[in-house]
């Protein structure tokens, strides 16, 4: 071989070395690289007890109602599988609303709900004018009703929140 | 007809090519950017979550594509000048480095002051955006180690070196939105389309083209510079008019 064609090779030799090490790394902290863990998480007692840690999902509806002489709200916060009841006293995200993304930092204490010291929301990936949006819920609601009882329930996969 | 492009690779000779394709690229690129962001700013619907606020969008997406693509070029051709031993790739890989920067740091700049109105929050150390934070720090660390040694031809291969070993990050900032929970929503644009109103997609497409154009026109004014000042005690650089005068 070449000496260049030998540079070449080691190249590529540390890089797919290098890759599959970072690769490794990030698969074994896969717990620690994700920014929040889900309701099934929490409930399944994968998240760390007694500590601080984020938990995402949707704002269940229905769900929100807030106290009238402060700033306190309860919510909860599902996965479509298992909820997780969250209080929060604060200012909310504009964004923040039923049925949407939102990630909660804080921790469960001893009455066993969530007490969020910071709210965040999660906003999709889809950008369309809200006449566009209309037409699109207006279409998944004429088709939950003409397949029956099943209520329109939000996109289970990660990416609808 | 064969064109001999390994004329070009010589830098007396590609610094006069550089010199005339400049402005064909900085001109078009200036026109885009204000066609782009008008369409963007004026002519694109309002988001029907978001509201005017997503507009930013415009400037934040376009900038985080050059980040990494730019990225992924450098270290494309620190490895070429290390592979062959040519000075030219070295160069340019040494101009496309604070071009990459700047798009980076305007990505997390522009991303910071999108997460405040919208998630509630300027920073959050979720997987994209520290990737993204660390592709920055790869391209100030590529500038420093690069101007740390004195001799360019051994701060070429160090550098290159860390070009080629970063470029690992690119993917992960690329997917990290899939493979792990992040407050960062997902891809707009995907392989297989993308998940926008027609308009809007129109804007960012040319706002895209329009910072293609500001980097290779940006380079290859860079890699002028670059090349006057590493060949300055040649016959070539001394001879020309305006080194001359």
């Amino acid at each position: 071989m070449k000496p260049r064609q030998k540079k070449f090779v080691y190249i590529i030799i540390a890089l797919v070395a290098l890759g599959a090490a970072v690769g490794l790394v990030l698969y074994a902290l896969k717990n620690n690289v994700s920014l929040y863990f889900t309701p099934t998480q929490v409930y399944n007692k994968e998240a760390p007890q007694g500590r601080n840690f984020r938990i995402g999902g949707l704002v269940e509806p229905g769900s929100v109602k807030r106290q009238n002489e402060d700033l306190t709200v309860h919510f909860n916060i599902t996965d479509n599988t298992r909820s997780m009841p969250v209080i929060y006293k604060g200012i909310l995200p504009d964004l923040f609303k039923e049925g949407k993304g939102v990630v909660a930092q804080g921790k469960i204490e001893a009455d066993n709900l969530f007490h969020a010291e910071e709210v965040l929301a999660k906003h999709d990936e889809n950008y369309m004018p809200p006449e566009a949006k209309d037409a699109l819920d207006k279409a998944a609601r004429a088709k939950s009703e003409a397949g029956g009882a099943v209520p329109a329930a939000p996109a289970t996969d990660k990416k609808a929140y | 007809m064969a064109i001999n492009w390994f004329k070009y690779s010589a830098p007396s000779t590609f610094y006069g090519l550089a010199g005339k394709l400049v402005p064909w690229f900085a001109w078009p690129s200036a026109i885009l950017f204000v066609i782009g962001l008008y369409i963007g700013f004026f002519v694109a619907p309002t988001d029907a979550v978001q509201g005017e606020a997503y507009r930013i969008i415009f400037i934040h997406v376009p900038a985080s594509i050059m980040s990494m693509f730019l990225y992924l070029i450098m270290a494309a051709y620190a490895a070429l000048g290390l592979i062959f031993n040519t000075r030219l790739s070295s160069m340019m890989a040494s101009a496309l480095a604070p071009t990459g920067a700047l798009f980076a740091f305007i990505s997390l700049w522009t991303g910071a002051l999108w997460g405040k109105p919208m998630w509630g929050a300027w920073w959050v150390w979720d997987a994209r955006l520290t990737s993204e934070l660390i592709l920055l720090f790869l391209y100030f660390g590529f500038i420093a180690l690069h101007a740390s040694i004195d001799d360019p031809r051994r701060a070429d291969r160090a550098s290159a070196l860390l070009a080629i070993l970063g470029s690992v990050n690119v993917p992960i900032i690329y997917f990290s939105v899939k493979w792990w929970n992040t407050l960062h929503q997902g891809s707009t644009v995907k392989f297989t389309g993308t998940s926008m109103h027609v308009a809007m997609q129109q804007a960012m497409f040319i706002t895209l083209v329009a910072c293609w154009m500001y980097a290779i026109a940006m380079t290859l004014a860079r890699v002028r510079s670059i090349i006057l000042e590493r060949e300055r005690n040649t016959q070539w650089v001394a001879e020309l008019p305006e080194v001359r005068s």
